[in-house]
């Protein structure tokens, strides 16, 4: 018993380590005094200072999170409407073709959706004269295509446990099917809308394949400077950057997930609350 | 229809120049080839506690669903105190339902859910709180106004739709499977509740059920449904007593059907062989049959005497105990007559005591008046 557990324990350190040992050693020698990124030269947050003063990291950090923060919101208000025509609108002609091409792009290889995305800006402006050239606007529309799929998966799993006659309730009291939306449907699913807002918003700072397909002169996300960078020679304030995505990243993963399984969790002690109730 | 009438109180369904409150007008409901509803019609007096009694996939919800305007009607009408309100959407009609499920708003408090109606028509806010009062002490929740759906008990979640329906005071509530969520005990409680406040509100009730004892304890008359169609219409005395159709007579309670042909009449009684029994039943009716019609007896088993001693009554069976139940209040035996053929009986236990009078195995007779049995020709 006491050797099982102790092989136990040591995979579990094992796959721990693997997944995060290398995080780890960045976290650790972004605070690393020396220029050399390979050779510890005692604790220093010089390179946080560095990577402050640096106006082409600042402006690539500024908008990375503002093509995030639009993207999010966009993708959250077309996934929900695409997630409530799944759930909602009855049975369709096509509806589990339009289900799985909903899903599609969370499969689809990046280097397509990227590909295909610059022909049709490419196209597009040549025939409609829209977008003109390929910068932040034709970046947010591809950031949004992909994430509202997340989204409309994520609102769609929410709703389909919805009970649907709270709805016809709302609507059987005087609500107009407006109003039954904003003040039931919406309340009820509002914690799977922010954690799609927060995984949407982590998507799109992420990216670095599509939008480097469809990016511009002028437009470099984050994601896009640190690769140019890092191909020019590994710098310390490069980790010291990593750091801080780190920290973003997993804080919204985080934060979006402690939502769901909160709201999970109620869902499920009301279930059994109700069940209790009537025994 | 033969109304025949119950007691001597003069109700609006029994006085024939009442207009209907509610008119429902050969309503058909087809989803694809399925036909739920099947040309129903019926009309509804101002008061009554009506009930829609059947089966599963009978399309008793179905037909309460167009009344509260979730489905429309693929054909026929529906008329509310006068007007059509056929094609009118659920928000318009002066109509509230009770969910089965109850269909609380999981994200407001009580209060939130009983003034919601009210919110909806833009009553001003110190008549709202008022009439939330009014509503929630109507239901004995008082004290519960500020919690959220999902800290109460079955019972009082019930409560709570109840009170979010009523608050509006519509014209006509509908009730699906009011108490089916809630255990026996309770069931027979607010069966009870559930009457005495649609009596002090004055409110139309259709009441949609399975259960045909809570049919027929709670309700002023039942509509009893079959394959989307009204098999009767009547009193819960006249859907038990006189039943028109097999099938009415086999959903409620339990009954003897003993199959046979009409040969005659002794003044009040027809007389029917029955060829599996071997001997002619006599059986009161109103209705003329001619010889050699095809008829069915019908017997309930509390109407039947069971005895070891030969009964002096114009119709005797003579059977063998198979099977006996005690039920606390009553006993029920399955006597197996000397063709071979079951018979169910009950009697009421009205002596306490430990002996049976008839027991396993015994040889007994059956017996019962011409007036206790139904001739049905359908």
């Amino acid at each position: 018993m006491r050797r099982r557990n102790w092989f136990l324990f040591s995979a579990l350190c094992f796959g721990f380590a693997f997944l995060y040992g290398p995080i780890l050693s960045l976290i650790i020698y972004s605070f690393n005094a020396s220029r050399l990124v390979t050779v510890w030269g005692g604790f220093s947050t010089r390179w946080y200072g560095e990577l402050f003063r640096d106006p082409q990291i600042i402006d690539a950090a500024l908008l990375s999170l503002r093509i995030g923060a639009v993207n999010a919101t966009f993708a959250v208000a077309l996934g929900t409407l695409a997630g409530l025509a799944i759930t909602r609108f009855g049975r369709f002609r096509g509806r589990m073709l339009f289900t799985g091409m909903i899903a599609a792009p969370l499969v689809m290889p990046e280097v397509i959706t990227g590909l295909s995305l610059l022909l049709l800006f490419v196209t597009l402006e040549s025939v409609v004269g829209w977008p003109s050239g390929r910068g932040v606007t034709t970046i947010t529309i591809a950031h949004i295509t992909f994430s509202m799929a997340y989204v409309a998966v994520i609102v769609q799993s929410r709703l389909s446990s919805l009970d649907g006659s709270l709805e016809e309730a709302a609507l059987d009291l005087g609500a107009r099917p407006w109003k039954v939306f904003l003040v039931i449907t919406l309340p009820i699913i509002a914690p799977a809308l922010v954690a799609g807002w927060l995984l949407a918003f982590t998507l799109s700072l992420d990216d670095l394949v599509i939008a480097s397909f469809v990016s511009g002169p002028g437009a470099s996300t984050l994601p896009m400077v640190v690769f140019s960078k890092v191909r020019l020679g590994v710098s310390p304030d490069v980790n010291a950057l990593a750091t801080i995505i780190v920290l973003i990243v997993s804080l919204a993963v985080v934060v979006s997930g402690w939502l769901m399984i909160r709201s999970e969790r109620r869902r499920e002690r009301d279930v059994q609350e109700a069940l209790a109730g009537r025994s | 229809m033969s109304q025949a009438t119950g007691g001597g109180s003069s109700t609006s369904w029994q006085q024939p120049d009442t207009p209907p409150f509610l008119r429902i007008e050969g309503v058909v409901k087809r989803f694809g080839d399925f036909v739920a509803v099947d040309g129903v019609s019926l009309d509804i007096y101002r008061k009554e506690l009506f009930c829609l009694l059947g089966g599963s996939g009978c399309g008793k919800t179905t037909l309460l669903r167009m009344l509260a305007g979730f489905e429309q009607p693929s054909e026929g009408h529906i008329y509310l105190d006068g007007s059509d309100m056929t094609d009118a959407p659920p928000y318009e009609r002066p109509v509230n339902m009770m969910f089965q499920s109850y269909a609380l708003f999981p994200h407001m408090t009580v209060a939130g859910n009983v003034a919601f109606g009210l919110k909806q028509d833009r009553v001003p806010a110190p008549e709202i709180k008022r009439r939330v009062t009014e509503a929630l002490d109507l239901v004995q929740l008082g004290p519960f106004a500020k919690r959220k759906p999902h800290q109460l008990s079955g019972g009082q979640r019930q409560r709570v739709a109840l009170a979010r329906c009523l608050i509006k005071r519509p014209k006509l509530l509908l009730l699906d499977e009011p108490l089916a969520a809630l255990d026996k005990k309770l069931r027979e409680q607010t069966q009870f509740e559930l009457m005495t406040i649609q009596e002090e509100v004055g409110i139309t009730f259709i009441v949609v059920t399975h259960d045909q004892e809570e049919a027929m304890s709670l309700s002023t008359r039942i509509a009893v449904m079959d394959r989307g169609q009204i098999a009767q219409v009547g009193t819960p005395t006249e859907i038990y007593e006189y039943p028109r159709t097999r099938f009415t007579a086999d959903f409620i309670g339990s009954i003897n059907f003993f199959d046979g042909k009409v040969t005659g009449r002794e003044g009040e009684a027809l007389t029917v062989d029955v060829p599996v029994l071997g001997i002619s039943l006599q059986v009161r009716s109103e209705i003329e049959l001619p010889p050699g019609r095809e008829v069915c007896v019908a017997v309930r088993p509390e109407k039947i005497s069971i005895s070891r001693e030969p009964l002096d009554l114009p119709n005797v069976l003579r059977g063998k105990v198979r099977d006996l139940g005690y039920l606390g209040n009553l006993s029920v035996y399955r006597v197996e007559l000397d063709g071979g053929r079951l018979v169910k009986v009950s009697t009421a236990n009205t002596l306490h005591s430990t002996e049976r009078e008839v027991d396993w195995d015994d040889m007994v007779y059956l017996g019962w008046r011409s007036s206790a049995a139904l001739v049905l020709s359908e």
